[in-house]
Formats: C-alpha cells, structure tokens, sequence
C-alpha cells in the first residue's frame, strides 16, 4: 500500500497544502482507458497537462505525493520558460510573485573578475531571469490544472507497473487505500530524476557523471544585496572549491557550496557542518555574527546525461526523466518546459488525426538534440566550476590567478546560461522558402522575437495553441490565394491563425484573423519584412518558414512539411 | 609555422629566465606558475593550432 507524506512538509516562505488521495478508481467495476496519463505533476508534467488541454485535450495526472515538491529546487527560470508559462496562463503569477534579474558576478580573492550582463531589450516582457522557489511555481500550476477542467489531477497515486501492448499502456498504481488499473494511449512519464518510468522499462541514460558534488541550502536571512548570481571560487574557507549564491523571494538565499572530495553527505548536512560554512561564506558578503534561519538543503551532484530517444512506443519521456542536466547554467527545468512545449503541439495534433507520420517523431529528434548540445555546452561550465581531474585543476587555478589582472581569460568565467533552442536542422522546417536570403529577424528554427506593440502588449500576447502566419502587408485584404489555403487548411483541422502586420493603419484587414498595427516599421524592421513577407511559426512559438513574397501553394508546402508528412 | 625564432642569445636568456622564475615560485606552486605561462604564452602565440602543435611537442620523452 502507498502511503506519500500525510503531513504538510515544512517551510518558512511556503504554506504547504497536503490534498485528499484519489481513491475512488480502486474495485471500480471496468478499467478506464484515457487517451493521455501524465506520470508526475511537477512543473513539466503539469505544464504538459495544460498545454494539452489549449488544444482540447484531456489527460489525467497522476502523482504519488499527495502535495508539491519539498524545498526550493528549481529556482531560476529564463525568459523562454516565461514565454512559455504565459502560453499555458500562469506567467503573470511568476513574474508577481519572482524576482527579475540580468546580472552576475565571478570573484576571486575578494575581486569582482567577471561580471556578466544579459541583454534585456525593451521588446522583451520578461526579464532574462526569473528566481522563484519551485514549490510557488507548481502551485500556481496546480491551480492552473485543477481550474481546467480538462485536466484530472490524481493525488497519491503511484505506478508500480507499465505494460505496452499495440495502440495503449496500461498502468498499475497504488494508492493510501489499495490499487487500481488504468490505461492510457499515451503515457508522458514527467516524473524526474529518479523516474519511475524509466526505471519500469529498463532504460539506460548516456553521458557523464561529474565527481564534484554541492550542498544547496536556503536560509533565510536579511542582505542587504540585489539579486543577480554571486560566484566565488577558492574562497578562503573552502579551498579550491565553489560557491554560488542566489537571492530567493522572501528574504531566502540559496547557498551552494562545493564539498571537500573526501566528505560524505551525511557529514556535509550535519548542523555543526553547515552553520560552520554558511557562517564562512557569509562572512565573505561582509556579514559578521549572521543571524539566520535553515529551511531546506540537500546535496546534489553534476551529470549531463540523456536517453538517447524520448518516445518509446505509447511511453514518451520529458524533462529530468528523459535527461539530467547540470545545475550550473540554469538548465534543468528550462530544459524541460522547451521538451514539453514541443510536445504538446505535436501530440495533440497527432491524437487529432492532423498531424503527418513524422510529427511526433520529431519530438524526439529535436529534443535529443537539443539535450546533447546542452550537454556539450554544459560540459564546459562545469568542468570549469568543478575541475574533473588533476589537470583541469591545475588550468582553471591558473586562469583564476590570471583572471585578477588578464582580461583576456575572463570569459572562460561565462557559465553559458540556457537559451532557447534552435531547431535549425528540424524535419519540419521548410526547404523551399527564403529563410537563407534573411539578413535579420528570427530564422528557420529559432523561437520568434518578442515586440513590445504597446505600453503594456507585446507580440507574444497575440499567440495562442495554433499556427501563425504574420503577414506582413499594406493593402486592405489578404491575397486570395493565400486565403483559399488558409481556410483548405482549416477544414482539415489543422490549427492556423493569420495576423496581418500593417504598414498604413489599415483597420480591419479581410482574410486576417487579427491585426498588429506596425505603422512605425518597427517590427517589419525587426523581421527583415516587406510588404509581402510572411513568418509562419508553429504552434509552439518556433519559426518553420519565412518568405519575402508569400503565395498560397508555398504556404500550404510549409505547413504539410511543419506537420510531419516528409 | 611562423619561421620567427630567437637567436641563441635570446634562447640563452630564456633559459635562465625561465630557471629564476621557478626558483621564485614556493614550491608547490611551480606547475600553477608553468601553466599561466603557458596560457600568457598561448595568448601572445595567438594560434590555437600552433599551440596543440606545441603541446604535442613538450609531451614527447617526458
């Protein structure tokens, strides 16, 4: 019998609330079947969960817990992730209640040697980083999800089985009062790190595991500091090692430090051990006789590690459970909101009966990709904030002693933070367009550009779960071939809005679902457009074609290709 | 490969310079003060590939 934590866990900033376990599938007559089950209402599966139901879908969360994640965790997301929570409705709630941030800081021998300042355009809503502990965030999720009612949110339910057979799973879970059966034809195993899903099939993550491992702690304490990413290497009280500290909402700091080889991490957690070391570094940010106050802590170790495909029959893995990526750089969960939001589009319209062969295959091929870059990137900055063996420490000792005069290894310093990913090699990117005679705006691939179009309206705002076609134009209607396609299009249920970007103050433009008044020239600017020129973007915000002079028969080539059907 | 090289008086002087320096390093702290010369040296080279090139070099018959 499963039995998750009756009790609310404890925090200082956080009031947990512990929800009913659902039991009333156990001894029901017949065996449901769903068309997708969600394993995990984290930040991924429940993103996930409302993603889908943008395009109608319904899906079932199971989650063994009977409240949200213990601790801070995640604390850092990007402005991608942003752009993607607002797709799915809770992106106002993170940026209220988050702390926005751009800078960070490296020293050395009480020497600030690097500071990096992300670059915040005023076409951006959000800011480069966002810090929120996770626990906020999965409630505002939670919210989200139990609102919809698309979306069924199974409290205390744990799978301890998972067999395929042809077109479904079924799934075995345990719950408080005694088990039950259910299938699904889609399983998104969501369940991170230790998933118990890829542990269920067997299945073996590739890549490395780094020796240094970290302490994480919060504590809250009142300093006097703004919020942007403290890093301090070598510090006097904990030799060659590092540490990192980040402002949490609420008067919270997550400190990270690097533990001593030899340390276990019983020993590392102790009290004495802990008050000894976060005394130590506070003293470093000019704190003496610190008065503070423990709320979480844990020990964590690098790894860069992915399966090596994300979809294995009706089971399709996502977030910490498809990869486990390195901390430093952010890139843990807004790895895993970019996974999902590619997802979802691709399974709803394939459940729909809209999507080609290859739409969901795709999934798997730009995520894994995506994942072994970041890895290959991710490598790098930790090698660099854990030297792996006697060599790399011998090098990074010498460029942080060079660092206090030459400026030229300074950057090495660069944690290289996660970006949104480029599908530039995508299945679904047209071969026929004119992406390559671009000289700006964003390519084949890439996210779109956010545009501030008023005080408080950006592009981004305009988006919703469908294609897009922005054209770009000066007269009153939009061509009617291009027309006739979009509406073909439409009748096979494929998901397509047209926003025309006006030149002229045109008010109302026919054959447009919706207007962007760019009398200034502003966003045509931005995009490299004429009039004429079109963008046709997928549903999850990524550019698959771009023309200078659109028509209606290449317009429908783009959207067959961006559907999987080559 | 650059044909730039120094003549034997300067070899000579790079030689006991180089000799000094580790002497003036604490001992312990002699490979930290090779390899920032190593970097100084490689950022003056201004040649990634020369520098493996090197690297290959200075590894032979250790």
């Amino acid at each position: 019998m499963h039995t998750p934590l009756a009790e609310p866990r404890r925090s200082i900033y956080f009031d947990y609330q512990v929800y009913p376990a659902h039991t009333a599938s156990v001894n029901a007559a017949q065996v449901e079947r769903r068309p997708v089950v969600i394993v995990g209402a984290g930040p991924i599966g429940l993103t996930t969960a409302l993603d889908l139901a943008r395009y109608g879908i319904p899906s079932i969360v199971l989650e063994a817990e009977r409240q949200v994640s213990e601790g801070s965790r995640a604390i850092v997301f990007t402005r991608r992730s942003l752009e993607i929570l607002q797709q799915v409705g809770v992106a106002e709630q993170v940026t209220a209640a988050g702390l926005g941030w751009r800078f960070g800081n490296s020293f050395y021998r009480n020497q600030r040697v690097f500071r990096m300042e992300a670059p915040h355009d005023a076409d951006d809503r959000f800011p480069p980083m966002t810090n929120l502990q996770q626990p906020c965030l999965e409630q505002f999720l939670v919210d989200a999800c139990q609102a919809n009612p698309l979306i069924e949110l199974r409290w205390g339910n744990k799978v301890t089985a998972l067999v395929q057979a042809g077109d479904y799973a079924t799934l075995d879970i345990d719950t408080p009062v005694g088990d039950y059966r259910l299938e699904a034809n889609w399983v998104i195993a969501a369940d991170g790190a230790r998933s118990a899903i890829r542990g269920l099939l067997g299945l073996q993550l590739e890549g490395a595991a780094y020796e240094g491992r970290f302490v994480i702690a919060d504590i809250k304490i009142e300093l006097d500091l703004p919020t942007e990413r403290l890093a301090y290497f070598d510090p006097n009280w904990n030799p060659g090692n590092t540490v990192l500290m980040h402002r949490e909402p609420g008067n919270i700091w997550r400190i990270d430090y690097q533990l001593p080889r030899d340390e276990t991490p019983e020993q590392a957690l102790s009290a004495d051990s802990l008050r000894e070391r976060i005394n130590a570094q506070l003293a470093i940010v000019g704190v003496q006789n610190p008065q503070w106050e423990l709320d979480w802590c844990s020990v964590y170790s690098a790894r860069a590690l992915t399966l090596p495909k994300y979809i294995h029959d009706r089971v399709i893995f996502t977030g910490d459970a498809a990869h486990l990526l390195p901390i430093f750089g952010v890139r843990g969960a807004n790895t895993g909101f970019q996974d999902c939001h590619d997802l979802g589009w691709k399974l709803a319209l394939t459940i729909k009966g809209v999507a080609g062969p290859g739409l969901l295959a795709s999934y798997s091929a730009e995520r894994v990709g995506a994942a072994r870059e970041i890895i290959a990137e991710a490598g790098k900055s930790t090698r660099f904030m854990t030297p792996p063996t006697p060599g790399h420490c011998l090098v990074r000792d010498a460029v942080l002693s060079l660092s206090l005069t030459q400026e030229f290894v300074r950057p090495l310093y660069h944690w290289r933070t996660s970006r949104p990913h480029d599908y530039v090699d995508s299945a679904l990117n047209c071969k026929g367009d004119d992406n390559g005679l671009y000289t700006s705006g964003p390519h084949q691939g890439a996210p779109l550009l956010n545009i501030r179009l008023g005080d408080d309206q950006f592009l981004f705002d305009c988006l919703g779960a469908s294609f897009y076609l922005l054209y770009f134009t000066d007269a009153n209607e939009v061509p009617g071939d291009i027309q006739a396609q979009v509406q073909a299009l439409r009748e096979q249920g494929v998901p397509l809005q047209v926003l025309a970007v006006t030149g002229n103050r045109q008010g109302a433009i026919s054959g447009a679902d919706g207007v962007i008044d760019d009398h200034s020239g502003h966003l045509r600017s931005k995009y490299g457009a004429r009039a004429g020129s079109a963008y046709l973007v997928r549903p999850d915000q990524h550019v698959c074609a771009r023309w200078q002079q659109l028509g209606g028969q290449a317009l429908r080539a783009a959207i067959v290709t961006a559907l999987g059907n080559e | 490969m650059d044909n730039k090289q120094l003549t034997i008086t300067d070899l000579e002087t790079v030689y006991d310079q180089l000799a000094d320096a580790l002497d003036q390093a604490a001992e312990g702290k002699r490979e930290l003060f090779l390899v920032k010369l190593a970097l100084l040296s490689a950022q003056a080279l201004g040649d990634a590939e020369q520098f493996m090139t090197l690297t290959r070099t200075a590894l032979l018959d250790l």
